[in-house]
């Protein structure tokens, strides 16, 4: 293999400097999604304060963020399934780092969160606030902390955040 | 041992301007039961599969997350091209030849309708340092080629109009196309021009939809039900994509694309297909890729073919039947499947109303749209 | 000098077959040039040129002209980085693809390793009889930090309300896979050790580096449990290969690499109802281009691995998964010494993402490229002793969803 390769390497601050020509560009691209059915369902629901999620019969399982076919079975999906907004932390992180790489103080803490009432090791991703970092633990009980009902719009962030749920013990 | 490869099942939605009822992943799940139901396959059967997705298209980055479920796809080989649905049919025949799969799906959807600033995003598409500063809406593109192109052949707006009428009549008798309409060329002449000389009525309008495609070799094929339809050749080309350096007028990406699917085919004179579905995505496209698959030798003929009617369903050689891009709707990367539908059908005798009485062998044309010099071919046989 | 090891051997029962199809009818394909250009931070060239002269450069190495080259495959990902919707098409000219069939291949960040399959069944099926894969990919483009893109990756309607980050993935598997098998943090640092002390060996590094366990570890923590130094980071840079058909390739080298084997698998979208502790999705790629290769014990057959390192604790996930240590063993073996460049098996003696840097698709084409010279006695300085004979590629991709492997060799295949 060669030992000199091609490519220019360039300092930060040659492009802020003018001493390179640059081209900017904002991109104007606007999407409206369709959710269709079972999502467009999702939402309603967390609207009313309330986890839906949809079952198959021919594998049994309770599949949470809800959808109109099994991938599994390849097939329609059977029932519409209440479950709990309570469940356990499957995984989660502390980032100190937002998405737009700005550096935060106190770490933002997603999680996946296992949905009591779906299968297990069904989990959705959401954000877990008012615990000590350093407390959280994989297999923590938690609960949703819903907004107000005149803030919910029908979006996952209905549910403001998960919390800590001192009424279930910590699953070993 | 044979390296015939078989369409042996397709399954589609019809083609609308909004489809607010269902997700991308849903309107896919219905045509993925219907292709497999008409390919008489189980979906754990099917090797491998492959989406024609562009992320922006989308508004999804890294969109390939998003395609395994609804195909039954989860933990099989899978992969996406960003290009048009003809490309996947060329990457499913070869993964088949290869023996590396004896099934593969090919899947192209169009969700357009959920696309807020479509000329946006053909404009993000233009080249950022040469182009894109001039600030020019890129159907232009479009409008500067066709402008050549009629200077160059002689062609008028005449035979344009006279595309869009056929087109959109054809479509009447289709059943899956979302803008059938009797109009004539005085209709389309008297219609504004969007960017002279284009105008408004000779650009397909977008339409949603999603369409499955199954694929398999001689082995597998012969056990499915359907009359089988073969994959004679497919082929796929790019010319330049700078648009100082392209040759502007000619579709030479068609030409080549074409001239790799006819030698796979052994086809000597395109005059041996019997029916063409092609890419219309601008009225003056039709005709440009008529003169660029080598079905007319000069473009003078294509206008006299299309004058005296022989590029109609009731002709000898029947042009987009379907009702093309510009009767069925431009449905992004699901273009070149939707024409590969219509041939399957035609060529299985099952085109209901539009049946033709000969249609023993087909071929389907995309081009990707402007700023792109990109296409593939392919052609379909029934023997 | 390799070290002295007892061989361990694992009964691990290849899951699936999907087909008892086999490719032994096609072609024999073969690896007969290389290129690449620098990975940097951020590069003057545009795409275009950094596709151009990682192609030439592929192209010089194999003695060949692009009038030589059938079909032209490119592999590069999210359009959101390079600021083009229609990326391919854009990138068409630089690759060559000018009068050319082409085809644009993307599986997120597996894409690097897969163009390579793709190419394969290009000239396998006998439609060409070469190919030109090229991988580009140019992040510094996307102001004000390329990062800030990876949200859109995310369900919109689900997930980017909440918007999240392209870190919390990783230190969501990351976390769940340490504490699956009782990994420590310490184990895991050892990798951003070795890969970035091997990339000081690589005239194309971004980030070589001579550092200790407890120097990553005294890194900023981005998202627990991923420190700084743990974290590829993001870069311009193109990398290419030319692949011939076996009578082409005898004719142009004395000395073929020859794809014995190519997969890929996709697992579901729905990342969340997944146990991330280990990558069903790569071993089942894996066992794909094994059972093509005839390889019926990896760890025995395979002499040098080059797995996708994005994140230091991904390098041993994608082991284990390769089949190349058991599950949760990975750590261990590396602590060992296996994976060092002198060692049984040597890992990314590349440098890897971590080291040489990570622009997205031409980073997993520049493990293809390691190989080709490793098992060519050409990788100078990285060069690993004895003479490997076979190597295995791998990246990964999407929402910790895909799996691509190739399996290179110096032996023709049956």
């Amino acid at each position: 293999m060669p030992e000199t390769l091609g490519g220019t390497p360039l300092e930060a601050k040659s492009s802020r400097g003018g001493n390179i020509f640059t081209t900017s560009y904002v991109p104007q691209l606007r999407y409206a999604w369709d959710t269709g059915e079972a999502i467009g369902r999702y939402l309603q629901e967390l609207k009313q304060e309330r986890l839906i999620a949809r079952s198959c019969h021919q594998c049994g399982r309770v599949m949470i963020p809800p959808r109109m076919f099994c991938e599994r079975c390849f097939r329609p999906t059977d029932e519409w399934v209440y479950v709990k907004d309570t469940g356990r932390i499957i995984t989660f992180s502390l980032c100190y780092v937002s998405w737009d790489v700005r550096r935060l103080k106190q770490p933002q803490i997603p999680a996946v969160i296992e949905i009591d009432g779906a299968s297990p090791g069904t989990g959705i991703l959401h954000v877990v606030k008012k615990v000590p970092p350093k407390q959280v633990k994989i297999g923590m009980p938690v609960r949703a902390v819903w907004k107000p009902s005149a803030e919910r719009v029908g979006s996952i962030t209905d549910i403001a955040y998960w919390e800590p749920n001192t009424k279930t013990k910590k699953r070993q | 041992m044979s390296d015939r490869v078989a369409i042996i099942g397709i399954g589609y939605t019809s083609l609308q301007p909004t489809t607010p009822l269902r997700s991308f992943k849903e309107l896919t799940f219905e045509s993925a039961q219907k292709a497999y139901a008409d390919a008489a396959i189980r979906f754990d059967e099917i090797d491998s599969f492959v989406t024609c997705a562009e992320d922006f298209n989308e508004g999804i980055s890294i969109f390939d997350e998003y395609t395994p479920d609804q195909l039954g796809a989860v933990q099989k080989p899978m992969h996406t091209l960003t290009q048009d649905g003809l490309h996947g049919i060329a990457d499913a025949l070869m993964q088949i030849r290869s023996g590396i799969a004896e099934t593969v799906v090919v899947e192209a959807h169009s969700k357009a309708s959920n696309l807020l600033t479509p000329d946006w995003l053909l404009d993000y598409a233009t080249d950022p340092i040469y182009n894109r500063p001039l600030g020019f809406n890129p159907h232009a593109l479009a409008a500067l080629e066709m402008n050549l192109f009629l200077n160059q052949t002689g062609m008028s707006a005449d035979d344009c109009a006279a595309i869009v009428a056929k087109n959109r009549a054809n479509a009447l008798a289709n059943p899956v196309a979302a803008y059938p309409l009797a109009i004539t060329s005085t209709n389309v002449k008297s219609s504004p021009y969007f960017a002279y000389p284009l105008r408004e009525a000779e650009m397909a309008r977008h339409a949603d939809g999603a369409v499955v495609v199954v694929l398999a070799n001689e082995n597998k094929a012969s056990k499915s039900r359907a009359k089988t339809v073969w994959v004679l050749g497919a082929g796929s080309a790019n010319d330049s994509a700078t648009l100082e350096s392209r040759e502007w007028g000619k579709a030479l990406y068609a030409e080549i694309a074409a001239k790799h699917a006819y030698k796979q085919a052994a086809i000597e004179d395109p005059r041996q297909i019997d029916l063409f579905e092609i890419d219309d995505t601008y009225a003056y496209k039709e005709l440009q890729h008529l003169v660029a698959l080598g079905v007319y030798k000069e473009p003078r003929e294509a206008a006299q073919a299309l004058q005296s009617g022989e590029t109609q369903a009731s002709g000898k050689t029947p042009v987009n039947v379907s009702g093309g891009s510009l009767g069925m709707g431009f449905v992004l990367e699901a273009a070149g499947l939707y024409r590969v539908v219509e041939l399957v059908l035609q060529l299985r005798g099952q085109a209901g109303p539009r049946q033709l009485a000969r249609a023993k062998i087909g071929l389907a044309q995309s081009w990707r749209g402007v700023p792109t010099t990109s296409g593939a071919v392919v052609i379909l046989g029934s023997e | 000098m390799k070290l002295e090891r007892e061989r361990c051997h694992y009964s691990i029962t290849p899951t699936l077959h999907y087909s008892s199809f086999s490719t032994n009818m096609a072609r024999k394909v073969a690896v007969i040039g290389a290129g690449m250009t620098k990975f940097m931070r951020r590069a003057l060239e545009t795409p275009k040129e950094l596709a151009w002269l990682a192609a030439k450069a592929a192209l010089d190495s194999a003695g060949m002209k692009l009038n030589q080259i059938d079909s032209v495959v490119l592999g590069t990902a999210p359009e959101a980085f390079d600021g083009l919707h229609m990326k391919g098409e854009y990138l068409s000219d630089g690759c060559g693809a000018w009068n050319k069939p082409f085809l644009r291949c993307y599986v997120g960040g597996g894409t690097g390793v897969y163009a390579l399959a793709q190419a394969w069944f290009h000239v396998a099926s006998g439609l060409y009889d070469t190919a030109l894969v090229v991988c580009e990919e140019k992040m510094s483009t996307c102001q004000p930090h390329p990062q800030a893109a990876f949200l859109t990756i995310f369900d919109p309607i689900t997930e980017q309300p909440l918007k999240p980050n392209l870190l919390w993935i990783f230190a969501l598997e990351q976390n769940r896979y340490m504490e699956t098998y009782g990994i420590t943090i310490e184990e895991i640092a050892r990798v951003s050790v070795k890969n970035k002390r091997n990339a000081l060996d690589h005239p194309a590094a971004q980030l070589g580096a001579e550092l200790t366990v407890q120097q990553v570890l005294a890194s900023e923590i981005m998202a627990w449990p991923v420190h700084r130094l743990m974290v590829s980071p993001t870069s311009d840079g193109a990398a290419a290969i030319v692949i011939a058909a076996e009578e082409v390739a005898r004719r142009v080298t004395s000395k073929p690499v020859w794809i014995q084997g190519v997969g890929w698998c996709l697992d579901t979208a729905y990342w969340t109802n997944r146990d991330l502790a280990y990558p069903e999705y790569v071993e089942k790629a894996a066992w794909m281009a094994y059972r093509m290769a005839g390889i019926k014990e990896p760890r025995k057959e395979i002499n040098i691995a080059e797995p996708y390192d994005p994140f230091a604790y991904k390098e041993l996930h994608h082991l284990e998964g390769l089949q190349l240590a058991p599950k949760g063993q990975a750590p261990k073996l590396l602590a060992d010494g296996v994976f060092d460049r002198d060692g049984d098996l040597p890992t990314t003696p590349s440098g890897g993402l971590l080291g040489v840097g990570n622009p997205i698709a031409a980073a997993g084409m520049m493990k293809l490229c390691e190989l080709f010279w490793q098992l060519r006695s050409e990788a100078g300085a990285r060069q690993v002793p004895g003479k490997p004979e076979r190597g295995v590629a791998q990246a990964w991709g999407d929402l910790m969803q895909v799996g691509t492997v190739v399996v290179l060799g110096t032996k023709r295949p049956e």
